[in-house]
């Protein structure tokens, strides 16, 4: 990070606005509001699916039918109304068939207002994108670079078609349709999201990076993210979100399965900056995302994840440790500011033996937020010398703000060593004071504390997406401590 | 250099500071002395700039400007230094990285650019070395885990760092053995220059052995009650205050 100061980045900080909450005019096709097993239907009609994965989305949605909104999270809010949402909605200048310079331009326009222009990102080292915007998946760079090493990296609708015998053998897997409304849900009407498979053996040589945007309103966004790593491989996926400012909730239901064969390592990162809604709570996007990941022998996933957006979260990246001596690790920081709720944590599933997992978790809140982590760590009957490492550290801004801890441990075998360490502690007037003593103001010094506070978790994430995470907690800190 | 003229202040509606009468000019060393609760550390935060003290009357003029609407940083980008009585810890920002902020900072308020990596360096080089600090030292947590004479050590390498015009330490002697004291002691003297001031406040003779101060204060009930020279230092330390406060009441 030498070249990038902590100070440049502080001096690109003076916005307090919520930056991406632009909305582009863009020509989109939208089905009408409403789910039923036509609407379905349409949406697999629509991107020209086999009838296996038509059969797969109506089963989802008859099953979804009968299941009922999870109500144990820590969080409140209105329910959606599934039936008011449109669940398909896609940006009319996209063909699949078309090359990057016949996209439409005020597309690649907000692609530059989100700074990541794909010319850009094609010049930026080591970078492959692929970017979702409502419903599709509109750029998909780098494709042929990673083609020449067997890498697959494209849109989940085209690796459908493409990859068929790849995508059936692994879809739902991890995460089956019935795993919970949400999943169901997402299962029945994905529209897009990416699809990745590394072949054995190959290091993959590049960060893979999706970034996701709703842009239409009254629109729900459905990705489906699967990711394969064979045998021996490696991988480093990032993954962005935003969405413009509006006043109505926006609902964001997404699935990702991570699959690690084999002595494969997933290194999987998530910056989520979904809008938050108003300084009055007003608005923001439900954020009600399933992530899971499978361990075989010797296979090591993990999540690092920062979220500062969306007005309602509910997720937890969880890892399956089956395979002997196989490893998860979750690193998050979860900021919450306003009106904001986050449920967030992990679960670690140890079957195998020789399991590790490690839990780092730092959650920030200020405003009047509400910040939960939620923990499972459970240890199989059959695995033999499992081991699990937990932290979670809660800093609190202000007086009015909430900040939780659930963690949940369950051992079956008698040879499991679990820890558990957990803080609590707050911004205090003090060290404000003695920031200031020292010519560093308010704003700043609250950055310092954060990033102090959360160092261990910015460590574990890629360069270029540490700068981002940095910035981004400053962003929505600011003005938090008057 | 400093005029605080007939300074009242208090805190929660509570007066403590009640006429403060202090002039400091350049290359003087200002001994504060008096009783637990006289006033000394308030009047330490008030000139700082600490916002939970109000000043309800008089006037603090630094270097010919009025500094009292001056945010606490304003105060510091102008060359106001506190060493702290009780420095807090920021766990997770090294002495390093809150130093390079700190200058960064203050060479912002004035314009410059920030210091170049190189410069910085040398200058932490340099400044360890005043202070006979250890280079692993630096990549700690802020006063994290110090040792109580680790924490005040750090405050003055601080001040070494940002070159003040106007050093305030607070205690900087309480917590410290003896040889931590010559060091720090040391180590101020080596700052000391015809341009900047010092104001040392204190309980004990002892740091003044090291730091020979120019004027001593005591300071009673929220104003200085008695000035003289180096010797009145020695006096308190032989006789306490009550002959102060005898002499303040009777």
């Amino acid at each position: 990070m030498s070249k990038y100061t902590e100070d440049d980045l502080r001096e690109e900080l003076k916005t307090k606005e919520y930056e991406y909450g632009f909305y582009t005019d863009i020509e989109s096709e939208t089905f009408p509001n409403g789910l039923n097993e036509d609407i379905v239907r349409a949406i697999s009609k629509k991107k020209e699916e086999p009838q296996w994965m038509t059969d797969w989305r109506l089963d989802a949605f008859k099953v979804w039918k009968d299941m009922t909104e999870p109500e144990w999270a820590n969080v409140n809010y209105e329910k959606p109304d599934f039936q008011a949402i449109a669940y398909y909605s896609a940006p009319t200048a996209v063909d699949p068939n078309k090359t990057l310079d016949d996209v439409d331009p005020d597309l690649l326009a907000m692609y530059k207002k989100l700074g990541i222009s794909v010319d850009e990102q094609k010049k930026m080292n080591n970078i492959a994108m692929d970017i979702v915007v409502d419903s599709v998946s509109v750029a998909t760079t780098f494709k042929k670079t990673l083609g020449e090493k067997g890498i697959i990296f494209m849109s989940i609708s085209e690796a459908i078609k493409e990859h068929p015998e790849l995508v059936k053998k692994y879809l739902g897997t991890i995460v089956p349709t019935k795993d919970n409304f949400y999943a169901a849900l997402n299962s029945a009407v994905f529209s897009d999201g990416s699809f990745c498979y590394i072949p054995k053996g190959v290091r993959c040589p590049m960060e893979l990076s999706t970034y996701f945007r709703i842009n239409q309103a009254g629109t729900g966004q459905f990705e489906r993210t699967l990711l394969i790593a064979d045998e021996g491989s490696y991988v480093s996926y990032l993954e962005g979100c935003t969405a413009p400012s509006r006043d109505e909730n926006q609902l964001h239901a997404a699935v990702v399965e991570l699959i690690a064969l084999d002595d494969a390592e997933i290194k999987y990162s998530t910056v989520q900056n979904w809008y938050p809604g108003n300084t009055e709570g007003k608005g923001g996007v439900y954020n009600f995302v399933t992530k899971r990941g499978l361990c075989e022998k010797n296979a090591k996933i993990s999540w690092t994840q920062v979220e500062t957006g969306s007005a309602v979260t509910w997720k937890y990246p969880s890892c399956i440790l089956k395979g002997d001596n196989s490893v998860g690790e979750f690193y998050s920081i979860a900021v919450t500011n306003n009106y904001q709720q986050a449920d967030t944590g992990t679960k670690m599933i140890h079957l195998g033996k020789n399991t590790k997992s490690t839990i780092i978790s730092k959650g920030i809140s200020a405003g009047k937020s509400q910040n939960s982590y939620r923990g499972l760590v459970q240890i199989n009957s059959r695995a033999e010398n499992a081991r699990n490492f937990s932290q979670c550290d809660s800093l609190l801004m202000g007086n009015e703000c909430g900040a939780h801890t659930f963690p949940y441990i369950e051992a079956k075998n008698k040879t499991a060593i679990i820890e558990h360490e957990a803080t609590t502690s707050k911004i205090g007037e003090d060290q404000i004071f003695y920031c200031n003593q020292r010519g560093i103001d308010t704003e700043k010094a609250i950055a310092l504390i954060v990033n102090g506070f959360s160092k261990e978790v910015l460590n574990k994430l890629p360069m270029e997406f540490a700068v981002e995470a940095q910035k981004l907690l400053e962003i929505s800190l600011e003005g938090s401590v008057g | 250099m400093l005029k605080i003229n007939n300074l009242h202040a208090s805190v929660e509606g509570k007066s403590i500071l009640k006429g403060i009468n202090l002039e400091i000019k350049p290359g003087e060393v200002h001994a504060l002395m008096g009783p637990n609760g006289s006033g000394k550390s308030t009047l330490a935060s008030v000139v700082a700039g600490k916002e939970e003290y109000e000043v309800t009357d008089g006037t603090i003029i630094f270097e010919g400007e009025d500094i009292e609407e001056l945010a606490a940083e304003e105060r510091a980008h102008k060359g106001v230094f506190l060493s702290f009585q009780y420095p807090v810890e920021i766990p997770g920002v090294s002495v390093t990285n809150f130093m390079k902020t700190a200058i960064n900072e203050t060479r912002k308020a004035k314009g410059l650019k920030d210091m170049p990596a190189k410069e910085m360096l040398k200058l932490i080089r340099e400044k360890s070395e005043l202070l006979e600090i250890d280079r692993k030292f630096l990549s700690r947590s802020l006063n994290e885990g110090f040792s109580g004479g680790e924490k005040k050590r750090n405050e003055i390498f601080q001040m070494a760092m940002l070159e003040p015009k106007l050093a305030i330490l607070d205690e900087t002697d309480s917590g410290l053995d003896i040889d931590a004291l010559r060091i720090v002691a040391n180590g101020v003297n080596k700052l000391k220059s015809k341009d900047n001031a010092v104001i040392v406040i204190t309980h004990y003779q002892r740091l003044l052995d090291y730091i020979v101060p120019d004027f001593v204060h005591v300071i009673y009930n929220g104003r200085i009650v008695k000035s003289g020279t180096a010797a009145l230092a020695h006096e308190l330390e032989e006789k306490g205050y009550d002959w102060i406060k005898d002499e303040v009441n009777a």
